[in-house]
């Protein structure tokens, strides 16, 4: 039996509609990452899901039992807080106690939990401190501390690294499913960042305008993203738009390609997804899932080069050039590219 | 430069209670004359009393409408920063806050007007006096405790009582142990600046009160027509000494919250 399974669950604000119709079941032990921008819904899914919001249909439950009508108080999970909601007038000890003194648990064993907690997230030493005498890095760990102290099945996390900086944004990604792997907890993260969605969950579920648009392992959604919006959010991939030509293919007029996916087409499908680094150059290449185009602009990105190729049709490409391929090309310069058949991925919607 | 202007500002705040204040000490009958170092104002004060059962009900008054005014002020700050959008927010907010714009003559006038209106029709209040100033002063007290509780909850990160919430604290409970705890100090602050309001107000008193509710700034501001002696002098050292006393407790005990 899944641990969490969301039914047909809406939720409108003054006629706008945050979420539509959503079904999705979290397993027991899972990571899932909310992947979406602003205003995809993520955030009023969460809040749903701890009890802060009432849907206007649907249901939720957990192991089988209904949540709607419980209290947030009453449900049996606990969710960390994207502004960390440290109590300021509490230490590090009363911040992390407060949910076992609320459940009634004896001075001693708390003092037991709580210690054992801290010494989880690495802050054993620290229980006198005050919130405001944290970094900000201590202060999630706090805020983490807090969350599991209760040992909850089901763990929300509302953008949990998005305050951090970016060397301690990584560090602290693989603590968390350290974590998460630690105490057998289903994990459900909220972000807007695809990177932190990728590293971190076993399956990723996008959503865009409330809805949920694809659900998979990190990988699939990677490297079959399911429709336009997908591709364009996960590692901003060409989404090639053209008309079908009868032969399971595109014929792509801006691009000045006639476009062969290794899958013929879907019926009505009219774009296909190709990602930067599945473009190469090849002096003199031509036929079927070739292009040429002028380098308009190259970005410097460390480990590759962003190229900006204006194809002949007029179309701009995303081109990733490698470091180990050497210099990459100067603006101006004209460019044969192709690509494999494979590395086409046709786009539902 | 601005050395010289901060005590400039210094002098034109102080030079006149430190005048009063030095007056009190004088032997002269004639308040602003000196004649010599003398207790006998004091002496006078304390064997006075009109002047002293009128500081007494001022006193009373002072408590009791600023206990009401963090009462009703308090919910009103929580219901205008935390309840989001209702139907009429903006209209209640606007009234809520009104006595603090309204001329004081106004205030008094409609007051006084509501209290006729309301004896006509119910019966009560029977006759005006200590209970009308001190609910007179609560409206006035009400709206400075509204909006220094809804500022103060405005500055505070409403997911903290979603977390409390979410670690298992009913409504009462996260209020009890989180927002509590952390308005405190606009309370008190409040509490002090509704009490200090009505402790001077001589203009609403003065139309809502009747013969049992003379406050001391009325009993002072009666004195004026007999002709003022030193007694008034020190009067004010007495209500001066208390003011230091109690703003000193209440922003170390504001300090002490704060940490």
């Amino acid at each position: 039996m899944s641990l969490l399974e969301i039914a047909g669950l809406s939720k409108h604000f003054g006629g706008i509609a945050a979420l539509e119709a959503l079904d999705l079941r979290v397993e027991p032990g899972e990571f899932l990452a909310l992947l979406g921008g602003s205003g995809s819904g993520k955030s009023t899914l969460l809040r749903l899901v701890a009890g802060f919001e009432q849907p206007d249909a649907g249901s939720i439950r957990m192991e089988g039992r209904d949540l709607v009508p419980v209290p947030p108080h009453a449900r049996p999970l606990n969710m960390m807080f994207q502004s960390y909601a440290l109590f300021p007038h509490l230490s590090v000890q009363g911040n992390v106690a407060y949910g076992l003194k609320r459940d009634g648990v004896p001075r001693a064993e708390r003092d037991a939990r709580v210690a054992e907690a801290l010494e989880m997230v690495g802050l054993a030493g620290f229980a006198s401190r005050m919130p405001h005498r944290l970094s900000g890095g201590q202060r999630q760990r706090v805020a983490l501390a807090r969350a599991l102290v209760k040992r909850p099945r089901l763990l929300l996390l509302d953008e949990p690294l998005g305050a951090l900086d970016a060397n301690l944004r990584e560090r602290t990604g693989f603590e968390l499913r350290a974590l998460q792997r630690r105490t057998g907890a289903s994990f459900i993260m909220v972000t807007h960042d695809q990177n932190e969605a990728l590293a971190l969950a076993d399956r990723v579920a996008v959503l865009e305008a409330g809805r949920l648009v694809q659900l998979g392992p990190p990988r699939a959604v990677y490297e079959r993203p399911a429709t336009r919006f997908v591709a364009n959010f996960l590692g901003a991939a060409n989404v090639l738009e053209g008309q079908p030509d009868g032969a399971g293919g595109l014929d792509c007029p801006t691009l000045g390609a006639s476009l062969r996916p290794a899958e013929p087409m879907p019926p009505g499908a009219t774009a296909c997804a190709l990602r930067p680094e599945r473009i190469l150059a090849q002096p003199g290449a031509s036929g079927p899932n070739t292009a040429r185009g002028v380098v308009e602009d190259v970005a410097f990105r460390g480990d590759d080069s962003l190229l900006l190729v204006r194809a002949a049709g007029g179309a701009l490409l995303r081109v990733s050039h490698a470091e180990e391929d050497g210099p990459p090309p100067p603006p101006g310069t004209a460019l044969d590219l192709r690509w494999e058949a494979a590395a086409l991925v046709p786009l539902a919607g | 430069m601005t050395r010289i202007g901060l005590w400039l500002g210094l002098g034109f705040l102080w030079l006149p209670v430190l005048l009063l204040a030095g007056y009190a000490f004088s032997d002269s009958r004639v308040p602003f004359q000196w004649g010599g170092f003398s207790l006998r104002w004091f002496a006078a004060l304390a064997a006075n009393d009109r002047l002293r059962e009128a500081a007494w009900l001022s006193l009373r008054i002072a408590a009791g409408s600023a206990t009401l005014a963090v009462l009703l002020g308090g919910a009103t700050g929580w219901v205008l920063a935390r309840r989001g959008p209702f139907a009429g927010r903006a209209i209640f907010g606007a009234l809520a806050g009104a006595p603090l714009v309204l001329p004081e003559v106004v205030t008094g006038l409609s007051l006084l007007l509501g209290f006729v209106l309301l004896q006509a029709a119910t019966g009560w209040p029977a006759e005006r006096g200590a209970t009308t100033v001190l609910l007179a002063h609560a409206t006035t007290g009400l709206a400075y405790v509204a909006v220094v509780v809804q500022a103060r909850l405005a500055g505070m990160d409403a997911s903290l009582e979603d977390a409390a919430r979410d670690l298992g604290a009913t409504p009462w409970v996260a209020f009890r142990t989180i927002t509590l705890p952390l308005i405190l100090p606009s309370l008190l602050a409040g509490w002090l600046l509704a009490f200090t309001l009505s402790l001077d107000d001589v203009v609403v008193a003065s139309f809502v009160s009747g013969p049992a509710g003379t406050t001391l700034p009325m009993v002072v501001f009666s004195m004026l027509r007999l002709g003022l002696t030193p007694e008034v002098n020190a009067l004010a050292v007495v209500i001066l000494a208390l003011a230091l006393l109690v703003g000193g407790v209440a922003g170390w005990a504001l300090r002490r919250v704060g940490n």
